[in-house]
């Protein structure tokens, strides 16, 4: 959720600065609307992001009650402010989407033979899954089916998983005002028609509105970059990228893939300052990567598009998927 | 190693020459045909290069107007036109060279973020244009203000010099940039 702001400020226009004295009581729009002119009007420095030392997530301690979200593909949706969402309100949400999924299978909507129509929807908050304090809280919503067997154990089977999340929002959180809860980043595991049903609700209820989030080659190899930087005991997987070349008629994709450790290496060797990571580090990093590929290929790497990345830590796709493979301790 | 010089060429009469360079044949074709197509009162010239230097076998008359055409796309497009720019001399970037990013629209398929160009722009003082050249309805009003810039850059515009014209561009922008 972080942009490309400097920590520090910058010097201002003096018409711009009158201007804001003359608006005392600047309403939630007008400052919405002058913090997306400070971010456009002046040029930061090399864009900078600090590896977070100790996040919330460490602090309310339990790996284990997050544990189910890793190695789960995850779709990426950005999500407008919800109005008038209430965390004491989460019995009566799951009971009316519950009403609303089965309202809509019923319709004939997602018409899937075979299945069983008694879905619960449960809703719950995920503790500690933010960046600062200020942060609203996660939650998750499921989609269980009940078993019709009359068995002992009635296991309720997870058909459908979403969470939204707000991690280090600093920048949005200023603008938004009482009645609205900001959680921006919404994913979704599970079926693509439970996800457009629960998506509708939410937008007939809190007012907001879902677009799917793509992730650009710029970001996939800061992700690279950052997930590479990771200190890791053993690696599971080797690092991998994917390019996509525009090619006529058909696209043509290239596969690159490192030994872990080789990758590490190099990025040590790129890394200088401690707790940070520059762009000119990130630019450096997938530099020699492409020179190395130029040189026994004679392709230029850094004319195609990137398209896929896949570390240990965790995958990332451009069209907004991603998957965590690793819960880290350090 | 040829650098490329202002004016180190007599002008020709009525003439004036635009230079594109940058990574992309298919896009600079399409902005030459553009420009090309526009009403105007001197000769139109456009040469197309890949990079820099130009090779100096070839008689070509005295480029006016240098543009770097950089595709955010492509980091290749970026490096390339940061290795050419070496190749010219200072004298140029006093209002006769200017830089055009293209694919800014499609914000999925980026992988130089604008504001590398816009320091890169600034570095050099020189105007930045951003231009989808792959529209055809975007890429017929840059070409048009192409051709005006041109045409005061060939000094064909009475009242106006290149210098002139870029002392204008850069007031309009935030002053406080000036200190970067």
């Amino acid at each position: 959720m972080d942009s490309y702001d400097t920590p520090g400020s910058t010097p201002r226009h003096s018409a711009s600065s009158r201007l804001k004295d003359y608006f005392i009581g600047a309403t939630p729009l007008q400052k919405r609307l002058e913090s997306v002119r400070k971010q456009t009007s002046f040029i930061p420095t090399p864009p900078r992001r600090k590896i977070p030392q100790c996040s919330q997530l460490q602090e309310d301690n339990d790996p284990q009650k997050v544990a189910f979200l890793l190695h789960k593909q995850w779709t990426l949706y950005s999500l407008t402010p919800l109005y008038k969402f209430s965390y004491t309100n989460l019995k009566e949400y799951s009971r009316l989407l519950s009403a609303f999924i089965a309202a809509e299978k019923q319709k004939g909507l997602a018409v899937e033979v075979g299945e069983d129509f008694n879905i619960k929807v449960t809703f719950s908050t995920l503790l500690g899954m933010k960046g600062t304090q200020r942060d609203p809280e996660a939650f998750l919503v499921q989609i269980l089916s009940k078993s019709q067997l009359p068995s002992e154990n009635r296991e309720h089977k997870v058909l459908w998983t979403g969470w939204f999340c707000c991690i280090f929002g600093d920048s949005l959180l200023e603008t938004v005002s009482e009645d609205f809860t900001c959680v921006p980043l919404f994913l979704a595991n599970g079926a693509e028609t439970n996800t457009a049903i629960v998506g509708t609700w939410f937008q007939k209820t809190f007012d907001c509105y879902f677009s799917p989030l793509a992730i650009n080659a710029f970001n996939l190899s800061w992700m690279a970059a950052m997930w590479t930087a990771c200190k890791m005991d053993q690696y599971m997987a080797a690092t991998e990228f994917l390019w996509s070349v525009p090619c006529s008629p058909q696209s043509l994709d290239i596969s690159y893939a490192i030994h872990p450790e080789d990758a590490k290496a190099l990025w040590d060797s790129v890394h200088k300052t401690p707790g940070e990571v520059t762009q000119e580090e990130v630019d450096l990093f997938m530099d020699c990567l492409y020179s190395h590929f130029h040189r026994h290929f004679k392709i230029h790497l850094s004319a195609t598009r990137l398209v896929r990345v896949s570390t240990s830590v965790a995958s990332a796709h451009t069209d907004g998927k991603i998957k965590v493979s690793l819960n880290k301790s350090s | 190693m040829s650098v490329l010089r202002p004016l180190d060429k007599q002008p020709g009469l009525n003439t004036a020459t635009i230079l594109l360079v940058g990574a992309e044949d298919a896009l600079l074709q399409q902005l030459a045909d553009s420009m090309l197509k526009e009403d105007c009162a001197s000769e139109l010239k456009v040469h197309l290069a890949r990079s820099l230097p130009l090779p100096s076998n070839v008689n070509r008359p005295r480029i006016d107007l240098i543009m770097f055409v950089v595709n955010l796309h492509s980091k290749y497009s970026l490096r390339n036109v940061e290795e050419s720019l070496r190749h010219v001399d200072a004298t140029f970037f006093l209002g006769k060279v200017g830089f055009l990013a293209t694919g800014a629209g499609r914000e999925s398929h980026c992988s130089v973020h604008r504001n590398t160009v816009v320091r890169l722009a600034r570095t050099y003082r020189s105007p930045l244009l951003f231009c989808d050249l792959e529209v055809d309805g975007f890429r017929a009003p840059v070409a048009q203000r192409l051709v005006r810039m041109l045409q005061i850059c060939a000094g064909h515009v009475p009242g106006v010099s290149a210098l002139n014209l870029l002392s204008l561009l850069r007031s309009s922008e935030n002053p406080a940039l000036e200190d970067l």
